[in-house]
Protein backbone atom coordinates (compact mmCIF):
# COMPACT_ATOMS: atom_id res chain seq x y z
CA UNK A 1 0.00 0.00 0.00
CA UNK A 2 2.72 2.42 1.15
CA UNK A 3 6.27 3.33 0.23
CA UNK A 4 8.44 1.38 2.75
CA UNK A 5 12.16 2.64 3.97
CA UNK A 6 14.19 3.69 1.01
CA UNK A 7 11.44 3.00 -1.11
CA UNK A 8 10.96 6.56 -3.32
CA UNK A 9 7.44 8.85 -2.43
CA UNK A 10 7.83 9.25 -5.61
CA UNK A 11 9.37 7.10 -8.66
CA UNK A 12 9.22 8.54 -12.29
CA UNK A 13 11.34 6.83 -15.63
CA UNK A 14 10.48 7.93 -19.22
CA UNK A 15 7.90 9.80 -18.07
CA UNK A 16 5.55 11.41 -21.10
CA UNK A 17 2.96 14.06 -21.31
CA UNK A 18 1.47 15.08 -24.35
CA UNK A 19 -1.10 17.52 -25.42
CA UNK A 20 -2.13 16.48 -28.82
CA UNK A 21 1.55 16.77 -31.22
CA UNK A 22 2.47 18.98 -28.55
CA UNK A 23 5.25 17.31 -26.29
CA UNK A 24 5.22 18.88 -22.86
CA UNK A 25 7.41 16.33 -20.86
CA UNK A 26 9.95 14.12 -22.88
CA UNK A 27 10.74 11.53 -20.88
CA UNK A 28 12.12 12.46 -17.50
CA UNK A 29 13.03 10.27 -14.67
CA UNK A 30 13.31 11.21 -11.16
CA UNK A 31 12.92 9.74 -7.41
CA UNK A 32 11.68 12.07 -4.40
CA UNK A 33 12.65 10.22 -1.00
CA UNK A 34 11.28 10.95 2.17
CA UNK A 35 11.95 14.12 4.27
CA UNK A 36 13.99 15.83 0.94
CA UNK A 37 13.37 19.08 -0.61
CA UNK A 38 13.58 18.13 -4.45
CA UNK A 39 13.09 20.90 -7.38
CA UNK A 40 12.57 21.77 -11.04
CA UNK A 41 14.03 24.25 -11.92
CA UNK A 42 13.45 25.61 -15.63
CA UNK A 43 12.02 28.61 -17.81
CA UNK A 44 8.34 28.73 -18.17
CA UNK A 45 7.29 26.46 -20.36
CA UNK A 46 9.72 23.72 -19.41
CA UNK A 47 7.50 20.91 -18.76
CA UNK A 48 7.69 21.88 -14.84
CA UNK A 49 3.97 22.27 -13.99
CA UNK A 50 2.19 19.61 -16.38
CA UNK A 51 5.11 17.19 -14.53
CA UNK A 52 3.39 18.79 -11.26
CA UNK A 53 -0.36 18.13 -12.25
CA UNK A 54 0.47 14.47 -13.47
CA UNK A 55 2.05 13.89 -9.68
CA UNK A 56 -0.98 15.65 -8.33
CA UNK A 57 -3.55 12.67 -10.17
CA UNK A 58 -5.08 16.08 -12.11
CA UNK A 59 -3.45 15.31 -15.33
CA UNK A 60 -3.52 11.52 -16.20
CA UNK A 61 0.01 10.71 -17.87
CA UNK A 62 0.65 10.21 -21.37
CA UNK A 63 3.20 7.44 -21.41
CA UNK A 64 5.92 6.11 -19.00
CA UNK A 65 5.98 5.20 -15.42
CA UNK A 66 5.06 7.50 -12.44
CA UNK A 67 4.21 5.83 -8.86
CA UNK A 68 3.20 8.47 -5.97
CA UNK A 69 3.46 7.10 -2.75
CA UNK A 70 3.56 3.51 -3.88
CA UNK A 71 0.53 3.65 -5.49
CA UNK A 72 -0.70 4.55 -9.59
CA UNK A 73 -2.27 7.87 -10.27
CA UNK A 74 -4.21 6.30 -12.86
CA UNK A 75 -6.36 3.84 -10.62
CA UNK A 76 -5.77 5.72 -7.13
CA UNK A 77 -6.05 9.26 -7.68
CA UNK A 78 -8.32 9.72 -4.71
CA UNK A 79 -6.24 8.35 -2.14
CA UNK A 80 -2.95 9.66 -3.66
CA UNK A 81 -4.97 13.33 -3.46
CA UNK A 82 -5.91 12.80 0.31
CA UNK A 83 -2.10 12.67 1.22
CA UNK A 84 -0.88 15.50 -1.09
CA UNK A 85 -0.92 19.38 -0.13
CA UNK A 86 -0.82 21.08 -3.14
CA UNK A 87 -0.04 24.83 -3.49
CA UNK A 88 -0.95 25.93 -7.70
CA UNK A 89 0.61 28.01 -9.12
CA UNK A 90 -2.35 30.37 -9.58
CA UNK A 91 -4.53 30.86 -6.42
CA UNK A 92 -7.60 28.83 -5.83
CA UNK A 93 -8.71 30.87 -2.68
CA UNK A 94 -12.35 31.55 -2.26
CA UNK A 95 -11.71 35.70 -1.97
CA UNK A 96 -15.36 36.20 -0.56
CA UNK A 97 -15.40 33.58 2.35
CA UNK A 98 -12.94 34.42 5.01
CA UNK A 99 -9.09 33.43 5.88
CA UNK A 100 -10.04 31.01 8.20
CA UNK A 101 -13.28 29.72 6.07
CA UNK A 102 -10.96 29.02 3.33
CA UNK A 103 -8.82 26.70 5.17
CA UNK A 104 -11.73 24.98 7.18
CA UNK A 105 -13.75 24.09 3.74
CA UNK A 106 -10.76 22.65 2.30
CA UNK A 107 -10.40 20.75 5.09
CA UNK A 108 -14.23 19.46 4.47
CA UNK A 109 -12.39 18.44 0.89
CA UNK A 110 -10.81 15.79 3.03
CA UNK A 111 -13.46 14.95 4.73
CA UNK A 112 -11.83 15.78 8.04
CA UNK A 113 -14.23 17.04 10.89
CA UNK A 114 -14.96 20.26 11.77
CA UNK A 115 -14.18 19.97 15.18
CA UNK A 116 -10.75 18.95 14.39
CA UNK A 117 -10.27 21.92 11.64
CA UNK A 118 -11.41 24.62 14.00
CA UNK A 119 -8.17 23.86 15.95
CA UNK A 120 -5.94 23.27 12.97
CA UNK A 121 -7.21 26.34 11.34
CA UNK A 122 -5.57 28.11 14.21
CA UNK A 123 -2.29 26.03 14.30
CA UNK A 124 -1.82 26.85 10.77
CA UNK A 125 -2.82 30.49 10.72
CA UNK A 126 -0.31 30.90 13.15
CA UNK A 127 2.77 29.47 11.40
CA UNK A 128 1.90 31.42 8.53
CA UNK A 129 1.31 34.65 10.92
CA UNK A 130 -2.02 35.32 9.86
CA UNK A 131 -4.08 35.04 13.09
CA UNK A 132 -4.90 38.51 13.32
CA UNK A 133 -6.86 38.05 9.62
CA UNK A 134 -8.82 35.21 10.62
CA UNK A 135 -12.26 36.33 10.39
CA UNK A 136 -11.47 38.98 7.06
CA UNK A 137 -12.49 38.28 3.57
CA UNK A 138 -9.54 37.33 1.66
CA UNK A 139 -9.93 39.22 -1.20
CA UNK A 140 -8.15 42.42 0.17
CA UNK A 141 -5.47 40.52 1.65
CA UNK A 142 -1.59 41.11 -0.25
CA UNK A 143 -0.35 38.71 -2.53
CA UNK A 144 1.97 37.48 -0.06
CA UNK A 145 -0.71 36.95 2.47
CA UNK A 146 -3.08 34.78 0.08
CA UNK A 147 0.04 32.58 -0.92
CA UNK A 148 0.60 31.79 2.81
CA UNK A 149 -2.70 31.07 3.25
CA UNK A 150 -2.65 28.95 0.30
CA UNK A 151 0.28 26.83 2.16
CA UNK A 152 -1.46 26.99 4.98
CA UNK A 153 -4.80 25.48 3.27
CA UNK A 154 -2.35 22.95 1.86
CA UNK A 155 -1.24 21.86 5.12
CA UNK A 156 -4.32 20.97 6.30
CA UNK A 157 -4.53 17.53 5.98
CA UNK A 158 -1.25 16.91 7.25
CA UNK A 159 0.15 15.45 3.83
CA UNK A 160 3.41 13.10 3.23
CA UNK A 161 4.39 15.29 0.12
CA UNK A 162 3.68 19.18 -0.22
CA UNK A 163 3.79 19.91 -4.43
CA UNK A 164 4.89 23.72 -4.59
CA UNK A 165 4.14 25.14 -8.12
CA UNK A 166 5.98 28.29 -8.60
CA UNK A 167 5.74 29.72 -4.75
CA UNK A 168 6.86 33.01 -5.04
CA UNK A 169 6.38 33.54 -8.98
CA UNK A 170 4.90 36.99 -8.68
CA UNK A 171 5.36 38.17 -4.91
CA UNK A 172 7.49 41.04 -3.95
CA UNK A 173 11.06 39.90 -2.61
CA UNK A 174 9.85 41.16 0.90
CA UNK A 175 6.92 38.40 0.37
CA UNK A 176 8.96 36.08 -1.06
CA UNK A 177 11.82 35.85 1.67
CA UNK A 178 9.06 35.22 4.55
CA UNK A 179 7.42 32.96 1.80
CA UNK A 180 10.48 31.05 1.93
CA UNK A 181 11.33 31.41 5.35
CA UNK A 182 8.20 29.18 6.57
CA UNK A 183 8.82 26.73 3.47
CA UNK A 184 12.01 26.13 5.49
CA UNK A 185 10.63 25.60 8.44
CA UNK A 186 8.43 22.82 7.03
CA UNK A 187 11.73 21.58 5.42
CA UNK A 188 13.29 21.45 9.11
CA UNK A 189 10.02 19.68 10.30
CA UNK A 190 10.76 16.87 7.86
CA UNK A 191 8.18 18.20 5.44
CA UNK A 192 8.75 16.35 1.59
CA UNK A 193 8.56 19.54 -0.68
CA UNK A 194 8.48 19.46 -4.57
CA UNK A 195 8.76 22.24 -5.67
CA UNK A 196 8.91 24.09 -9.05
CA UNK A 197 10.56 27.44 -9.94
CA UNK A 198 12.55 29.57 -12.31
CA UNK A 199 14.03 31.22 -9.67
CA UNK A 200 17.80 30.32 -8.91
CA UNK A 201 17.73 31.59 -5.39
CA UNK A 202 14.66 30.10 -4.80
CA UNK A 203 16.40 26.72 -5.76
CA UNK A 204 19.32 27.42 -4.04
CA UNK A 205 17.24 28.38 -0.73
CA UNK A 206 14.89 25.53 -0.34
CA UNK A 207 16.41 22.60 -2.37
CA UNK A 208 18.81 19.87 -0.99
CA UNK A 209 18.38 18.73 -4.93
CA UNK A 210 17.25 19.36 -8.35
CA UNK A 211 16.65 18.79 -11.50
CA UNK A 212 17.13 21.58 -14.63
CA UNK A 213 14.25 20.99 -16.95
CA UNK A 214 14.19 22.58 -20.52
CA UNK A 215 12.04 21.79 -23.16
CA UNK A 216 10.30 18.96 -21.84
CA UNK A 217 13.97 16.84 -20.73
CA UNK A 218 16.09 17.07 -17.68
CA UNK A 219 19.44 18.26 -18.48
CA UNK A 220 21.30 17.86 -14.96
CA UNK A 221 20.49 16.80 -11.41
CA UNK A 222 22.83 17.07 -8.82
CA UNK A 223 22.59 19.28 -5.21
CA UNK A 224 22.56 23.27 -6.28
CA UNK A 225 26.66 22.72 -4.89
CA UNK A 226 27.36 19.78 -7.44
CA UNK A 227 25.96 22.00 -10.14
CA UNK A 228 27.55 24.17 -9.86
CA UNK A 229 31.22 22.73 -9.41
CA UNK A 230 30.52 20.62 -12.43
CA UNK A 231 28.51 23.01 -15.11
CA UNK A 232 30.33 26.56 -13.61
CA UNK A 233 33.46 28.25 -12.44
CA UNK A 234 33.12 29.58 -8.76
CA UNK A 235 33.33 33.14 -9.80
CA UNK A 236 31.48 34.99 -12.87
CA UNK A 237 33.37 38.50 -13.86
CA UNK A 238 30.22 40.40 -15.88
CA UNK A 239 31.10 43.50 -18.02
CA UNK A 240 29.51 45.67 -19.57
CA UNK A 241 30.34 47.81 -22.29
CA UNK A 242 29.39 50.88 -24.01
CA UNK A 243 27.70 50.20 -27.34
CA UNK A 244 30.03 51.58 -29.55
CA UNK A 245 33.31 49.99 -27.95
CA UNK A 246 32.03 46.60 -27.53
CA UNK A 247 34.94 44.11 -28.78
CA UNK A 248 32.85 41.41 -31.23
CA UNK A 249 35.72 39.13 -29.75
CA UNK A 250 37.14 39.08 -26.51
CA UNK A 251 39.52 35.96 -26.84
CA UNK A 252 42.99 38.41 -27.11
CA UNK A 253 42.38 39.54 -23.89
CA UNK A 254 40.73 36.63 -22.66
CA UNK A 255 42.68 33.76 -23.86
CA UNK A 256 44.52 31.83 -21.25
CA UNK A 257 42.85 33.73 -18.49
CA UNK A 258 39.07 32.11 -17.69
CA UNK A 259 37.39 29.10 -18.69
CA UNK A 260 35.01 29.99 -21.07
CA UNK A 261 33.08 33.31 -22.03
CA UNK A 262 29.12 33.71 -22.59
CA UNK A 263 28.18 36.62 -24.61
CA UNK A 264 24.66 38.25 -23.70
CA UNK A 265 23.05 40.88 -25.14
CA UNK A 266 23.56 43.22 -22.57
CA UNK A 267 26.73 41.84 -21.32
CA UNK A 268 29.60 39.28 -21.34
CA UNK A 269 29.76 36.65 -18.28
CA UNK A 270 33.57 35.41 -18.02
CA UNK A 271 33.89 32.12 -16.01
CA UNK A 272 36.45 31.39 -13.83
CA UNK A 273 37.54 30.59 -10.42
CA UNK A 274 39.31 33.93 -10.02
CA UNK A 275 37.64 36.93 -10.15
CA UNK A 276 39.20 39.53 -9.47
CA UNK A 277 42.82 38.03 -10.66
CA UNK A 278 40.70 37.61 -14.03
CA UNK A 279 39.19 41.15 -14.14
CA UNK A 280 42.90 43.01 -13.30
CA UNK A 281 44.65 40.58 -16.05
CA UNK A 282 42.38 41.26 -19.03
CA UNK A 283 42.62 45.17 -17.57
CA UNK A 284 46.53 44.89 -17.67
CA UNK A 285 45.81 44.04 -21.72
CA UNK A 286 44.25 47.02 -22.19
CA UNK A 287 40.96 46.21 -22.36
CA UNK A 288 38.84 49.01 -20.03
CA UNK A 289 34.96 48.18 -19.48
CA UNK A 290 32.51 50.44 -18.89
CA UNK A 291 31.92 48.18 -15.62
CA UNK A 292 32.97 45.37 -14.02
CA UNK A 293 31.08 43.06 -11.19
CA UNK A 294 32.52 40.15 -9.99
CA UNK A 295 30.32 37.53 -8.58
CA UNK A 296 29.49 33.44 -7.37
CA UNK A 297 28.49 31.09 -9.99
CA UNK A 298 24.69 30.73 -9.70
CA UNK A 299 22.42 28.34 -10.55
CA UNK A 300 21.40 30.64 -13.76
CA UNK A 301 24.86 30.35 -15.14
CA UNK A 302 24.58 26.77 -14.66
CA UNK A 303 20.95 26.66 -17.00
CA UNK A 304 23.25 29.33 -19.14
CA UNK A 305 25.84 26.42 -19.84
CA UNK A 306 23.59 23.92 -20.33
CA UNK A 307 20.70 25.44 -22.61
CA UNK A 308 22.73 28.31 -24.19
CA UNK A 309 19.66 30.30 -22.88
CA UNK A 310 18.83 32.91 -19.48
CA UNK A 311 16.27 30.63 -16.93
CA UNK A 312 13.74 34.45 -17.05
CA UNK A 313 13.01 35.72 -21.00
CA UNK B 1 -20.45 4.44 0.81
CA UNK B 2 -18.34 7.00 1.69
CA UNK B 3 -18.10 7.67 -1.89
CA UNK B 4 -21.55 8.67 -2.25
CA UNK B 5 -21.38 11.53 0.19
CA UNK B 6 -18.26 12.79 -1.76
CA UNK B 7 -20.75 15.70 -3.24
CA UNK B 8 -21.55 16.63 0.26
CA UNK B 9 -18.00 18.26 0.38
CA UNK B 10 -18.54 20.77 -2.43
CA UNK B 11 -22.23 21.34 -1.62
CA UNK B 12 -20.56 22.51 1.85
CA UNK B 13 -18.77 25.03 0.42
CA UNK B 14 -21.16 26.19 -2.34
CA UNK B 15 -23.69 26.75 1.24
CA UNK B 16 -20.97 28.51 2.95
CA UNK B 17 -20.90 31.22 -0.11
CA UNK B 18 -24.59 31.68 -0.14
CA UNK B 19 -24.33 32.54 3.56
CA UNK B 20 -22.11 35.32 2.96
CA UNK B 21 -24.15 36.78 0.26
CA UNK B 22 -27.51 35.36 1.07
CA UNK B 23 -29.74 38.44 1.86
CA UNK B 24 -29.89 40.14 -1.33
CA UNK B 25 -31.14 36.56 -3.02
CA UNK B 26 -33.52 36.48 -0.12
CA UNK B 27 -35.39 39.72 -0.69
CA UNK B 28 -35.63 39.68 -4.32
CA UNK B 29 -36.88 35.95 -3.46
CA UNK B 30 -39.52 37.37 -1.95
CA UNK B 31 -40.33 40.69 -3.64
CA UNK B 32 -39.62 39.00 -6.96
CA UNK B 33 -43.30 36.74 -6.72
CA UNK B 34 -45.45 39.44 -5.10
CA UNK B 35 -44.38 42.41 -8.16
CA UNK B 36 -45.42 39.31 -10.36
CA UNK B 37 -48.64 38.59 -8.87
CA UNK B 38 -49.53 42.00 -7.76
CA UNK B 39 -48.61 43.37 -11.96
CA UNK B 40 -50.15 40.16 -13.98
CA UNK B 41 -52.20 38.06 -11.79
CA UNK B 42 -54.13 41.37 -10.44
CA UNK B 43 -53.77 44.06 -12.25
CA UNK B 44 -53.83 42.26 -15.85
CA UNK B 45 -56.09 39.27 -14.36
CA UNK B 46 -58.83 41.66 -13.85
CA UNK B 47 -58.97 42.69 -17.65
CA UNK B 48 -58.05 38.88 -18.84
CA UNK B 49 -61.05 37.74 -16.59
CA UNK B 50 -63.30 40.07 -18.06
CA UNK B 51 -62.97 39.25 -21.37
CA UNK B 52 -61.95 35.49 -21.87
CA UNK B 53 -62.45 31.91 -19.99
CA UNK B 54 -59.62 29.90 -19.23
CA UNK B 55 -59.67 26.67 -19.49
CA UNK B 56 -61.24 24.86 -16.89
CA UNK B 57 -63.07 28.13 -15.51
CA UNK B 58 -59.98 29.06 -13.77
CA UNK B 59 -59.30 32.78 -12.79
CA UNK B 60 -55.53 34.48 -14.60
CA UNK B 61 -54.49 34.80 -11.21
CA UNK B 62 -54.85 30.91 -10.98
CA UNK B 63 -53.76 30.32 -14.02
CA UNK B 64 -50.82 32.25 -14.50
CA UNK B 65 -48.94 31.95 -10.45
CA UNK B 66 -47.62 27.97 -11.01
CA UNK B 67 -46.31 28.92 -14.57
CA UNK B 68 -44.42 32.10 -12.91
CA UNK B 69 -42.97 29.87 -10.03
CA UNK B 70 -42.23 27.41 -13.10
CA UNK B 71 -40.32 29.75 -15.12
CA UNK B 72 -38.94 31.74 -12.03
CA UNK B 73 -37.02 28.59 -11.16
CA UNK B 74 -36.00 28.54 -14.85
CA UNK B 75 -34.52 31.48 -15.09
CA UNK B 76 -32.55 31.46 -11.88
CA UNK B 77 -31.32 28.34 -12.36
CA UNK B 78 -29.91 29.27 -15.88
CA UNK B 79 -27.76 32.19 -14.25
CA UNK B 80 -26.92 30.45 -10.97
CA UNK B 81 -25.18 27.45 -13.86
CA UNK B 82 -23.72 29.75 -15.82
CA UNK B 83 -21.65 32.64 -14.68
CA UNK B 84 -20.86 30.34 -11.23
CA UNK B 85 -19.90 27.55 -13.54
CA UNK B 86 -17.54 29.39 -15.73
CA UNK B 87 -16.23 31.18 -12.63
CA UNK B 88 -15.30 28.32 -10.50
CA UNK B 89 -13.09 27.02 -13.39
CA UNK B 90 -11.68 30.01 -15.04
CA UNK B 91 -12.40 33.24 -12.63
CA UNK B 92 -11.89 32.29 -9.18
CA UNK B 93 -11.02 28.35 -9.75
CA UNK B 94 -12.76 27.00 -6.72
CA UNK B 95 -13.15 23.58 -8.96
CA UNK B 96 -9.56 23.67 -9.52
CA UNK B 97 -9.31 23.66 -5.41
CA UNK B 98 -11.63 20.92 -4.93
CA UNK B 99 -9.60 19.20 -7.14
CA UNK B 100 -6.43 18.77 -5.73
CA UNK B 101 -8.22 17.21 -2.49
CA UNK B 102 -9.63 13.71 -3.13
CA UNK B 103 -12.88 14.83 -4.69
CA UNK B 104 -13.52 13.61 -8.29
CA UNK B 105 -14.97 15.32 -11.19
CA UNK B 106 -18.00 13.98 -10.55
CA UNK B 107 -18.56 14.74 -7.05
CA UNK B 108 -17.82 18.57 -8.15
CA UNK B 109 -20.80 18.56 -10.71
CA UNK B 110 -23.09 16.84 -8.23
CA UNK B 111 -22.38 18.84 -5.37
CA UNK B 112 -22.81 22.16 -7.48
CA UNK B 113 -25.85 20.68 -8.71
CA UNK B 114 -27.02 19.76 -5.17
CA UNK B 115 -26.13 23.32 -4.22
CA UNK B 116 -28.78 24.70 -6.89
CA UNK B 117 -31.08 21.73 -5.64
CA UNK B 118 -31.35 23.56 -2.80
CA UNK B 119 -31.27 27.32 -3.85
CA UNK B 120 -34.27 26.00 -6.19
CA UNK B 121 -36.05 24.28 -3.45
CA UNK B 122 -35.35 27.94 -1.59
CA UNK B 123 -37.26 29.87 -3.68
CA UNK B 124 -39.74 27.44 -4.62
CA UNK B 125 -40.92 27.38 -1.16
CA UNK B 126 -41.20 31.28 -0.57
CA UNK B 127 -43.04 31.45 -4.22
CA UNK B 128 -45.49 28.77 -3.36
CA UNK B 129 -46.04 30.53 0.27
CA UNK B 130 -46.79 34.10 -1.81
CA UNK B 131 -49.19 32.47 -4.21
CA UNK B 132 -51.16 30.62 -1.24
CA UNK B 133 -51.47 33.79 0.11
CA UNK B 134 -52.67 35.46 -3.09
CA UNK B 135 -55.61 32.65 -3.05
CA UNK B 136 -53.57 30.49 -5.89
CA UNK B 137 -53.54 27.87 -5.14
CA UNK B 138 -56.23 25.44 -5.17
CA UNK B 139 -55.73 21.62 -4.20
CA UNK B 140 -53.24 20.00 -1.67
CA UNK B 141 -51.63 18.70 -4.16
CA UNK B 142 -50.09 22.51 -4.95
CA UNK B 143 -47.50 21.94 -2.53
CA UNK B 144 -45.96 19.28 -5.03
CA UNK B 145 -45.24 22.38 -7.38
CA UNK B 146 -42.37 22.91 -5.15
CA UNK B 147 -40.21 19.65 -5.67
CA UNK B 148 -41.35 19.89 -9.50
CA UNK B 149 -40.22 23.30 -9.54
CA UNK B 150 -36.80 21.93 -8.22
CA UNK B 151 -36.89 19.74 -11.41
CA UNK B 152 -37.94 22.65 -13.79
CA UNK B 153 -34.25 24.21 -12.54
CA UNK B 154 -32.43 21.04 -12.83
CA UNK B 155 -33.51 20.79 -16.58
CA UNK B 156 -31.72 23.99 -16.61
CA UNK B 157 -28.75 23.79 -14.66
CA UNK B 158 -27.49 20.52 -15.77
CA UNK B 159 -27.23 20.98 -19.40
CA UNK B 160 -26.27 24.92 -18.54
CA UNK B 161 -23.08 23.61 -16.67
CA UNK B 162 -22.10 21.43 -19.09
CA UNK B 163 -22.63 23.98 -21.54
CA UNK B 164 -20.12 26.38 -19.40
CA UNK B 165 -17.77 23.65 -18.56
CA UNK B 166 -17.13 23.88 -22.14
CA UNK B 167 -17.27 27.57 -23.47
CA UNK B 168 -14.72 29.87 -23.00
CA UNK B 169 -15.91 33.24 -22.92
CA UNK B 170 -19.29 34.55 -21.22
CA UNK B 171 -20.71 35.98 -24.65
CA UNK B 172 -22.60 32.86 -24.86
CA UNK B 173 -24.27 33.14 -22.10
CA UNK B 174 -26.14 36.73 -22.92
CA UNK B 175 -26.68 34.49 -26.13
CA UNK B 176 -28.68 31.83 -24.69
CA UNK B 177 -30.27 34.50 -22.09
CA UNK B 178 -31.83 35.88 -25.05
CA UNK B 179 -32.52 33.89 -27.47
CA UNK B 180 -33.38 30.69 -25.70
CA UNK B 181 -34.49 31.72 -21.80
CA UNK B 182 -36.35 34.68 -22.75
CA UNK B 183 -38.52 33.06 -25.57
CA UNK B 184 -39.20 30.11 -23.16
CA UNK B 185 -40.34 32.48 -20.51
CA UNK B 186 -42.47 34.38 -22.89
CA UNK B 187 -44.18 31.58 -25.30
CA UNK B 188 -43.75 28.33 -23.10
CA UNK B 189 -47.32 28.65 -21.94
CA UNK B 190 -46.51 30.78 -18.81
CA UNK B 191 -48.58 34.00 -19.50
CA UNK B 192 -51.46 31.97 -21.95
CA UNK B 193 -51.72 28.48 -23.15
CA UNK B 194 -49.87 27.77 -25.95
CA UNK B 195 -52.62 26.08 -28.21
CA UNK B 196 -53.08 30.18 -28.86
CA UNK B 197 -49.71 30.00 -30.68
CA UNK B 198 -49.67 29.57 -33.86
CA UNK B 199 -49.24 25.84 -34.82
CA UNK B 200 -45.48 25.53 -35.75
CA UNK B 201 -44.71 27.78 -32.40
CA UNK B 202 -46.97 25.71 -30.54
CA UNK B 203 -44.94 22.21 -31.76
CA UNK B 204 -41.62 23.97 -30.85
CA UNK B 205 -42.94 24.99 -27.69
CA UNK B 206 -43.64 21.32 -26.39
CA UNK B 207 -40.30 20.68 -26.68
CA UNK B 208 -39.24 23.01 -24.26
CA UNK B 209 -38.77 22.05 -20.55
CA UNK B 210 -40.19 25.16 -19.73
CA UNK B 211 -43.57 24.18 -21.14
CA UNK B 212 -43.77 20.26 -19.09
CA UNK B 213 -42.94 22.32 -16.26
CA UNK B 214 -45.12 24.73 -16.08
CA UNK B 215 -47.62 22.35 -17.31
CA UNK B 216 -47.32 20.54 -13.98
CA UNK B 217 -47.01 22.84 -11.79
CA UNK B 218 -50.31 24.65 -13.30
CA UNK B 219 -51.99 20.76 -12.78
CA UNK B 220 -51.06 20.43 -9.17
CA UNK B 221 -51.95 23.93 -7.75
CA UNK B 222 -55.59 23.62 -9.84
CA UNK B 223 -55.55 20.23 -8.47
CA UNK B 224 -56.36 18.52 -11.97
CA UNK B 225 -53.64 16.32 -12.03
CA UNK B 226 -53.81 13.93 -15.19
CA UNK B 227 -51.59 10.48 -15.66
CA UNK B 228 -50.22 12.13 -19.16
CA UNK B 229 -48.44 14.36 -16.03
CA UNK B 230 -45.90 11.66 -15.53
CA UNK B 231 -44.70 12.29 -19.01
CA UNK B 232 -43.83 16.01 -18.24
CA UNK B 233 -41.77 14.87 -15.07
CA UNK B 234 -39.80 11.92 -17.24
CA UNK B 235 -38.94 14.38 -20.28
CA UNK B 236 -37.56 16.50 -17.78
CA UNK B 237 -35.80 13.79 -15.77
CA UNK B 238 -34.18 12.99 -19.35
CA UNK B 239 -33.30 16.64 -19.84
CA UNK B 240 -31.61 16.47 -16.32
CA UNK B 241 -29.95 12.93 -16.51
CA UNK B 242 -28.65 14.10 -20.54
CA UNK B 243 -27.35 16.97 -19.22
CA UNK B 244 -25.08 15.46 -15.96
CA UNK B 245 -24.02 12.98 -18.79
CA UNK B 246 -22.57 15.71 -21.36
CA UNK B 247 -21.31 17.87 -18.28
CA UNK B 248 -18.87 14.90 -17.02
CA UNK B 249 -17.63 14.92 -20.31
CA UNK B 250 -16.92 18.78 -20.73
CA UNK B 251 -16.11 19.14 -16.98
CA UNK B 252 -13.49 16.21 -17.39
CA UNK B 253 -12.19 18.07 -20.88
CA UNK B 254 -11.58 20.99 -19.34
CA UNK B 255 -10.33 20.18 -15.88
CA UNK B 256 -8.26 16.95 -16.23
CA UNK B 257 -5.94 18.08 -18.92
Amino acid sequence: MTAHNGQPLIHARDLVKRFGDFVAVDGIGFDLQRGEAFGFLGPNGAGKTSTMRMIGCVSPVTDGTLTVLGLDPAKDGVAIRGRLGVVPQQDTLDMDLTVRENIVIYGRYFGLPRKQLAKRADELLEFVELTERANDRVEPLSGGMKRRLTIARSLVNDPEIMLLDEPTTGLDPQARHVVWDRLYRLKRQGVTLLLTTHYMDEAEQLCDRLVVMDRGKIVAEGSPRDLIERYSTREVVEMRFDDSNRPEDLTYWTDGLVSRVEPLPDRVLLYTDDGDAASHAIHERGLVPESVLVRRSTLEDVFLHLTGRSLIE
Amino acid sequence: MTSLMLPLRPLEFFLTQYRRGWRGSAVSSVVTPVVYLLALGVGLGVFVDRSTNLPQGVSYLEFVAPGLMAATAMQIASFEASWPVLGAIKWHRQYHAMLATPLRIRDVILGHQAYFVFRLALTATVYFVVITAFGAVNSPLGVLAIPVTVLVGLSFTAPIAAWAAHTDTEASFVAIFRFLILPMFLFSGTFFPISSLPRPLEIVAWFTPLWHGVTLCRDLTLGHVVPADLLHVAYLLAIVIGGLVVARVTYAKRLVL
